[in-house]
């Protein structure tokens, strides 16, 4: 089974949760999806087995045999190509990997060269497993990266993905082909207004869901309200506790200092299987 | 003019509420939400929108079942598995690069525009407010914000305002790449646990690679004072400054729960109070008015 945990509002708890459920479970794998601020490994402290560069495949032209013609400069849809009469120039940062460039060029002036991107570290805690990529910084696209990371998913392990924050394309990235969605919020408007915007997504994608509702007892009642309107299972509330906040600053797993939360992990994560189940 | 981009690495640090409480601060600026995805600073700032701009940012190929012959070259030739095995676009991997218009040996695809988003120019208490919302699910972020960026550099202009102030969205990526290249200053809003240090590290050194000058600021400092000394250690040893430590107070989620910001519901709790210094600070960094 594959979970992913997601949020739409950044710093509502995903990893702390994705963590925490990773600890509570037998044979889990967990894949932090977040490359552009990649976390969960902070609080696992694994131990690293296996580290690999990543390239994305970006346009490189020889210029002895191109003529400026500028059909590949139309062609692409990001301008990652720019021709003036006498030169052309291509902007990495812009492209896509697409490869239309080399199927137009009518002089096969284009091949493909290497770019890199980030790095994907594999190791372990105990019996996690953990993937996770660390984007190079100053680089744009996430989500040939986390592309990468989902291709390292062992599908004999319960599978648990850690999606980055917002809406947009690293999230979808992320998210698609799981089996469920844990949503994390807090019960705040910023929370809620999130919320709304990320459950949308996941009923475009067809993908199922639930809340966990984290630093419950602040803010307000609106996202029971939501939720209950809406028939969205609450399937945990973690309530504001200065010791969680505490135990998290130095980058410790609550349910390691405080096992009675192990059974109610264990508990989300029967849920959850149900919920896939029906 | 004047630009300062609030960002954090980190989600959920506090850029919005104290977004929100510069933008009382600064009594009369233009204030950019370029969070696109996840847009929170409306519910405290309350705009009242005056123009509204549709934003196309992506196309979508469209195979046009009367002509496909399912011989299968685009899905052979798309990169991002966009082609299902009923030759369907699966909206959600194509990314509208084109390709499979230029492969299909029977013209059976065309790209078609998407509306990804809108973008708005409103009316605040304060001035002026450009911002916008990404259908949910979309892609090119990084285009949106620059297009809030361009409405609120004309708005500045207009209104001859000469300050912009930016909400930044968390990560490092496309979206945040637009939010802080050509700006004066980013502040970076970090909260003193392990993984806020880890961000601000690499928010930094985005800052640097862009150019941009770096300023810090720790909310919730006192949640872990160790950490937080160690943050003011990182930053004097690469030359950031910190302008100052924000205390964890309840108040703050009390004011965005009545939609107000923290200088308009407590201005006189610890919080409003350390955040009008680091404004001042700011003010005499950036040496604005």
């Amino acid at each position: 089974m594959i979970v992913a945990v997601a949020s739409g509002k950044g710093g509502t708890g995903k990893t702390s949760l994705a963590v925490n459920l990773a600890i509570s479970i037998e044979n889990a794998q967990l894949l932090d999806c977040d490359v552009e601020e990649p976390n969960a490994h902070l609080l696992l402290n694994p131990k690293i087995t296996r580290q690999e560069p990543v390239y994305r495949l970006v346009p490189s032209v020889n210029e002895e045999l191109c003529d400026y013609c500028g059909k590949c400069a139309a062609f692409c849809q990001y301008n990652a190509i720019l021709t003036v009469p006498g030169k052309i120039l291509v902007f990495p940062e812009l492209c896509h990997g697409c490869g239309g460039c080399i199927l137009i060029c009518p002089k096969k002036a284009i091949s493909e060269g290497k770019n890199r991107i980030g790095v994907i570290k594999e190791g372990f805690t105990d019996d996690i497993r953990i993937v996770f990529g660390e984007l190079e910084v100053g680089e744009p696209l996430a989500v040939p990266l986390i592309r990468e990371v989902k291709k390292r998913l062992d599908k004999s392990r319960n599978i648990i993905l850690d999606a980055p924050p917002g809406t947009s394309c690293p999230v979808i990235e992320t998210v698609k082909g799981s089996d469920f969605c844990i949503l994390v919020t807090e019960p705040t408007p910023f929370g809620l207004h999130d919320l709304k915007i990320t459950v949308k997504v996941l009923e475009d994608m067809k993908i199922p869901y639930g809340v966990v509702v984290n630093r419950a007892g602040i803010g307000d009642k609106k996202v029971y309200e939501y939720c209950k309107g809406k028939g969205i299972p609450i399937l945990l509330e973690i309530p504001y506790q200065r010791k969680i906040a505490e135990l998290y600053s130095k980058g410790i797993p609550f349910s390691l200092k405080m096992p009675e939360w192990t059974d109610k992990f264990q508990k989300l994560f029967e849920d959850v299987k149900e919920l896939v189940g029906n | 003019m004047k630009q300062i981009t609030i960002l954090s690495g980190k989600g959920g640090t506090g850029k919005t509420t104290i977004t929100a409480a510069f933008t009382v601060l600064a009594k009369k600026a233009v204030v950019a939400d370029c969070d696109v995805d996840a847009p929170d600073l409306h519910m405290l700032l309350h705009p009242e929108i005056i123009e509204t701009k549709e934003f196309r940012g992506s196309k979508i190929a469209v195979i046009d079942e009367t002509k496909c012959v399912k011989c299968g070259v685009c899905r052979e030739k798309c990169r991002f598995d966009a082609i299902t095995q009923n030759f369907t676009v699966d909206p959600f991997s194509c990314e509208g690069c084109g390709v499979c218009t230029l492969v299909c040996p029977v013209n059976a695809v065309t790209l078609t525009e998407r509306i990804s988003g809108y973008a708005y120019i409103s009316k605040i208490k304060y001035g002026f407010m450009a911002h916008a919302l990404l259908n949910p699910g979309e892609s090119n972020s990084g285009k949106l914000v620059t297009m809030v960026r361009q409405n609120a550099k004309l708005l500045a202009e207009k209104e001859r305002n000469n300050l912009i102030i930016i909400d930044g969205p968390p990560g490092i990526g496309c979206p945040v790449i637009a939010s802080v290249t050509g700006v004066d200053a980013g502040l970076v809003v970090t909260e003193p646990t392990m993984s806020g240090i880890h961000d601000l590290e690499r928010a930094l050194r985005l800052l640097r690679h862009f150019n941009v000058r770096p300023f810090v600021c720790v909310n919730m400092y006192d949640v872990n004072e160790e950490n937080t000394n160690k943050i003011s250690r990182f930053c004097e040893e690469n030359g950031v400054e910190v302008v100052g430590n924000i205390p964890f107070n309840p108040v703050v989620t009390e004011a965005m729960v009545n939609g107000k910001t923290v200088m308009e519901y407590s201005p006189k709790c610890d919080v409003a109070k350390e955040i009008t210094a680091i404004w001042k600070r700011l003010c005499i960094e950036l040496s604005l008015r």
